[in-house]
């Protein structure tokens, strides 16, 4: 299995695509859990479309190109999760349909398949529906389909400034806000960071670093921090999407200047945009940009002795 | 001169085809990308420029021997503005709505690449029939490929196709496919789809050709 995770020194381990796919599948079962238990059989309904058409597009797209079939590595379910958090509830059958194909086929396949896609398939999937049918990826209006009856009902997205005030913290922590089904519960969340940190799956850069500066700068632009990190997809995006190996930079300064960038761009994006969030977008851009900042920071080779010494 | 003289139809399949100049010369993707937004966008594009690409490259066919070389560029803009500025009040004219649909893309068919690689590189070298021809060529291919490309950008991305409605009413467009990233991802898939089709024609040809060889 080929690797370019990180520089030099490499240590042989046993872990495998399949392995570490299986640690990320783990990390997002709190999410997946708490979102089917916070939005009902819909969620579920979902999560299943969306794994099963995403193994289907990668099986019918190495087919095609005659390439070995590799759905056991079981990235395509992860796409498939990942994809699924990202949509509202209320996502119909064949929007989900296409955001696989244009995760699987065109972002990950067109491109070479697994490590040579150059942004990350599940939110490239989600910018394209976003684009595509605004009204019905925001429709949040999911209160009827909450399975416990909630005091607070409400139709908007959390971002917008009339919800805001009648949503207490705990109720954004524990996800009964609208939103997409793995965005809205910061308790799952976080107990999907603990669990990759501990399994080594990823580091703590990314997403420290990417909320951290989030936080920052919203407080510099005159917004409450702590109630912006627990609104939106802040927190799920610097957890499960910022830190795909493939799409973020391999050095460590790399990482933190990918994760800096990203958390200011979303900040700036919710403070001065036109649109309520921006994770999508932000993380997109420092995808795109993540070579030249592989390229920039480049580890020093051992031995090696600084040119203008 | 007369001997390198190319066959009438091979430059006009050469326009159309062979070197189409949106699909294989990848010129004049200004236009392509902005104004696909539907066919008949693509049409109207496309026939303006056909009419300018024909008529400047007559003109300048018949003034290449007396068009000093250092200042031929300028020279060409100058045609090709006379053209473009009758099209321009033509279609004010006629076809206001089509005129306010493409905009600022009319004016700007005086700096296509198309039209101004065509008088450099084939009209200012060759005498005015196969110069007329040329530009009836490319400016079919041209037509061709936006107007193609129009059709599938309008019937994902509005469910029409030249305001025919396709699907019905129950139908959800794909906006992305009117939006400008739209244009690149389908300018993009159809590339790919057009060197697929091509590399298969050109290994057949080259088999047999190899089989020819073997039985001689």
């Amino acid at each position: 299995m080929q690797w370019k995770v990180s520089a030099a020194p490499h240590v042989h381990a046993k872990d495998s695509t399949a392995t570490l796919m299986l640690d990320v599948i783990a990390a997002l079962m709190p999410c997946v859990v708490a979102g089917i238990w916070l939005f009902g059989w819909r969620a579920a309904l979902v999560i299943a479309i969306s794994v099963a058409a995403c193994v289907l597009t990668e099986l019918v797209c190495q087919k095609i190109a005659k390439k070995p079939i590799r759905i056991n590595d079981l990235s395509a379910v992860v796409t498939g999760i990942i994809l699924a958090l990202n949509l509202p509830p209320t996502a119909p059958w064949w929007m989900i349909l296409i955001g696989a194909v244009i995760a699987i086929g065109l972002v990950k396949q067109l491109f070479g398949g697994i490590g040579d896609n150059f942004l990350n398939p599940a939110l490239t999937a989600r910018a394209v529906l976003l684009a595509s049918w605004p009204a019905r990826m925001t429709a949040t209006n999911t209160a009827s389909a909450y399975p416990l009856p909630f005091d607070t009902v409400t139709s908007a997205t959390v971002l917008t400034p009339e919800t805001t005030l009648n949503t207490t913290m705990v109720d954004m922590l524990v996800g009964r806000i609208p939103g997409t089904i793995g965005e809205v519960c910061k308790v799952a969340i976080l107990l999907g960071l603990v669990y990759l940190l501990i399994r080594r799956t990823i580091t703590w850069h990314i997403p420290v670093v990417m909320t951290g500066t989030f936080m920052l700068a919203v407080w510099a632009f005159g917004l409450d921090p702590i109630q912006s990190v627990l609104s939106g997809g802040i927190l799920f995006g610097a957890v499960f999407m910022a830190t795909d190996y493939v799409t973020s930079p391999m050095t460590k300064w790399g990482q933190v200047i990918y994760a800096a960038g990203a958390g200011l761009i979303v900040a700036l994006i919710r403070a001065f945009g036109s649109y309520p969030e921006g994770v999508t977008y932000a993380i997109l851009f420092m995808n795109v940009v993540t070579p030249l900042i592989d390229r920039a920071v480049r580890p020093r080779i051992y031995g090696e002795v600084k040119s203008h010494a | 001169m007369e001997k390198k003289q190319q066959k009438l139809s091979s430059v006009f399949l050469g326009g159309v085809i062979t070197e189409n100049p949106t699909f294989r010369l990848v010129l004049g993707t200004c236009p392509t990308m902005a104004v696909t937004t539907s066919a008949l966008n693509g049409l109207g594009m496309g026939a303006a420029a056909t009419f300018v690409l024909i008529g400047s490259n007559v003109v300048i066919s018949l003034l290449r021997n007396f068009i000093p070389d250092k200042i031929r560029i300028p020279s060409f803009i100058v045609v090709i503005c006379t053209f473009v500025t009758m099209v321009q009040m033509f279609m004010q004219a006629f076809v206001p709505d089509l005129y306010a649909s493409l905009g600022m893309f009319i004016p700007l068919i005086v700096v296509n690449c198309i039209i101004l690689a065509r008088a450099e590189a084939f009209a200012s070298k060759n005498p005015v029939l196969p110069s007329a021809v040329d530009g009836l060529g490319m400016g079919l291919g041209f037509t061709l490929a936006i107007t193609l490309m129009g059709a599938i950008r309008e019937i994902i991305g509005s469910g029409t196709v030249f305001g025919l409605s396709v699907f019905g009413a129950s139908f959800e467009p794909m906006l992305l496919m009117v939006l400008p990233a739209g244009g690149f991802l389908v300018f993009g898939l159809m590339l790919a789809a057009i060197n697929i089709i091509t590399g298969k024609f050109t290994a057949k040809k080259a088999a047999a050709a190899d089989e020819a060889e073997e039985e001689v």
